[in-house]
């Protein structure tokens, strides 16, 4: 395998290397690279409407199967508009008095005219109310939970139906939940507390697993690589297992048992530390990992357009398709790991107070 | 980082934690109870099956020790009967043969006294005749040979010793 792709690689660079593209293929291959990018940073981003593709035709961008989600702002009041109006940031919403404009996917208050004023680093300086829309990534979350909801409630159900054996789709999920229980959360919490644990890690699980893999769609939806939502999950393992931990965590944060008293002192800071940066680490890794998988995906497809000749695209689709085959294992991998490490940090929580030997 | 703090939306975040609470609330009642309760029950169950075959094999082991107990003993009694039946047998037959052996010595004995005492009514009757017998001779030679002295005593003394000699 590893051979496989080493070999790709190696032809893949010295196609770059001998193409020998003249001025004029130069300059198209420039915008096209720019448009690529702006297309990539655009597809990582969340956004306020939904459309399954965009093409440009006369100067002018056409949309595909456009969607206007709905636009939720609180701004001394509640003001709930279609995305349609915003006609992709072209247009001004007048809502009462306020005037409302998307810029770069965030939305800004702004005069009639919809200026934007910005800082000496170009960021925008116009105020920003809070923004509650259904985004593309809130709608996509509520139909992954509505499915969820469906696909478990109905296995739940099909046990007393069949006499506690599963069925249907619930034959493949069933395995995976006692995976879970007997490969997560019992050797890293015990067999004492996991209980307690198991709706959130196994709800995790499925959840980052469902969105990692809607992420790998051709929908384009950036869900779990996005911060807001790997902070959101990790903030709820920060909280589960601080407001559950027992005497025992605490007394291993603010009086680590078994060392001099000048190294309990100095061991607080890094224990507390610790507690922010362990959550932290969780958020980061599944932020960047499905970020990462997405930027490598898009860029390779990207390079079939840029290459444009037969040899450069064939060998980019072999390896989009490739990197396509590892993110499937990377979204079930990255929902195993934030889960995994999730009941780690609770068996901290709840550890309980053993022989002095530490 | 600041890129990073850039792209963080807030209303974003709001949503996610709140669809996740109420997906994780919601499961909880609707899925995960119920399907861990109903994989412990049956996880229940298929141990206490599996413990209930084993002591169900140990009973049978148990039994099956017990039929051959009993069975050696049964056999054993067998033995014994058979043994006790053969020295009785061969008692009885012992017994038998004493029995019979005394009868016919006590018989024997019996008939042994029977003949003596036949004998000795035999030699007492027989001695009455001689005595009887030697009356009449006496008489009769006290009547016929009186005449003659010498002759008597001859007689008497021919007969005595006659009668002698057959005492």
């Amino acid at each position: 395998m590893k051979r496989i792709f080493t070999a790709l690689f190696a032809l893949l660079l010295a196609t770059i290397a001998f193409a020998n593209p003249t001025v004029k293929e130069k300059e198209t291959n420039g915008s096209v690279k720019d448009e690529i990018k702006a297309y990539i940073q655009h597809h990582l981003k969340d956004s306020h409407d939904f459309y399954l593709g965009s093409y440009k035709e006369d100067g002018k961008k056409h949309y595909v199967g456009y969607v206007g989600l709905p636009i939720i702002i609180w701004d001394n009041g509640l003001n709930i508009f279609s995305s349609s109006k915003f006609e992709h940031g072209k247009a001004v919403v007048q809502k009462g008095t306020n005037y409302y404009k998307l810029y770069h996917g965030k939305i800004y208050k702004t005069d009639a005219a919809g200026t934007i004023t910005y800082d000496d680093a170009h960021h925008p300086t116009n105020e920003k109310p809070l923004d509650l829309s259904i985004t593309k990534s809130v709608l996509t979350m509520l139909l992954t939970a509505l499915l969820m909801f469906f696909l478990f409630r109905s296995l739940a159900r099909s046990y007393s139906k069949n006499g506690n054996i599963a069925m249907g789709i619930g034959r493949f999920f069933e395995p995976i939940i006692l995976y879970v229980r007997d490969d997560i959360a019992i050797p890293n919490i015990g067999q004492k507390h996991h209980g307690r644990y198991m709706s959130f890690l196994l709800t995790v699980f499925f959840f980052i697993w469902f969105l990692n893999l809607l992420g790998l769609t051709p929908l384009g939806i950036n869900v779990t690589g996005n911060i807001a939502v790997t902070f959101g999950l990790a903030l709820i393992t920060f909280l589960l297992t601080n407001l559950t931990a027992n005497k025992n965590y605490w007394a291993h944060i603010f009086w680590m048992p078994g060392v001099p008293v000048l190294m309990k002192i100095a061991l607080i800071p890094i224990e507390l530390l610790g507690v922010i940066i362990k959550p932290f680490s969780l958020l980061i890794r599944l932020y960047a990992n499905m970020q990462a998988g997405h930027i490598v995906l898009m860029s390779l497809i990207g390079l079939m357009f840029i290459f444009n000749n037969w040899l450069g695209t064939s060998l980019s689709f072999a390896l989009a398709f490739a990197i396509s085959i590892i993110e499937l294992l990377v979204a079930l991998l990255q929902a195993y790991i934030f889960t995994m490490l999730s009941a780690l940090y609770f068996g901290f929580a709840v550890e309980e107070h053993h022989e002095e030997a530490h | 980082m600041e890129k990073l703090l850039g792209e963080f939306s807030f209303g974003l975040f709001i949503w996610q934690t709140v669809i996740v609470t109420a997906l994780i609330l919601l499961l909880r009642k609707f899925a995960w109870k119920p399907i861990l309760n109903t994989i412990n029950e049956r996880e229940e169950g298929i141990r206490s099956a599996m413990e209930s075959a084993e002591e169900a094999r140990q009973e049978m082991q148990h039994l099956q020790a017990d039929n051959e107990r009993i069975l050696k003993e049964a056999r054993a009694e067998r033995e014994g009967l058979l043994k006790e039946a053969r020295e009785l047998r061969q008692k009885m037959i012992d017994d038998a043969k004493e029995e019979a052996k005394a009868q016919s010595e006590q018989l024997l004995a019996q008939a042994k006294e029977a003949i003596e005492n036949e004998k000795q009514v035999a030699i007492t009757s027989l001695k009455n005749e001689v005595a009887d017998l030697s009356l009449q001779i006496a008489e009769s030679l006290t009547k016929e040979h009186l005449s003659s002295d010498k002759k008597q005593t001859e007689l008497v003394q021919k007969l005595l010793k006659e009668v002698d000699l057959k005492a």
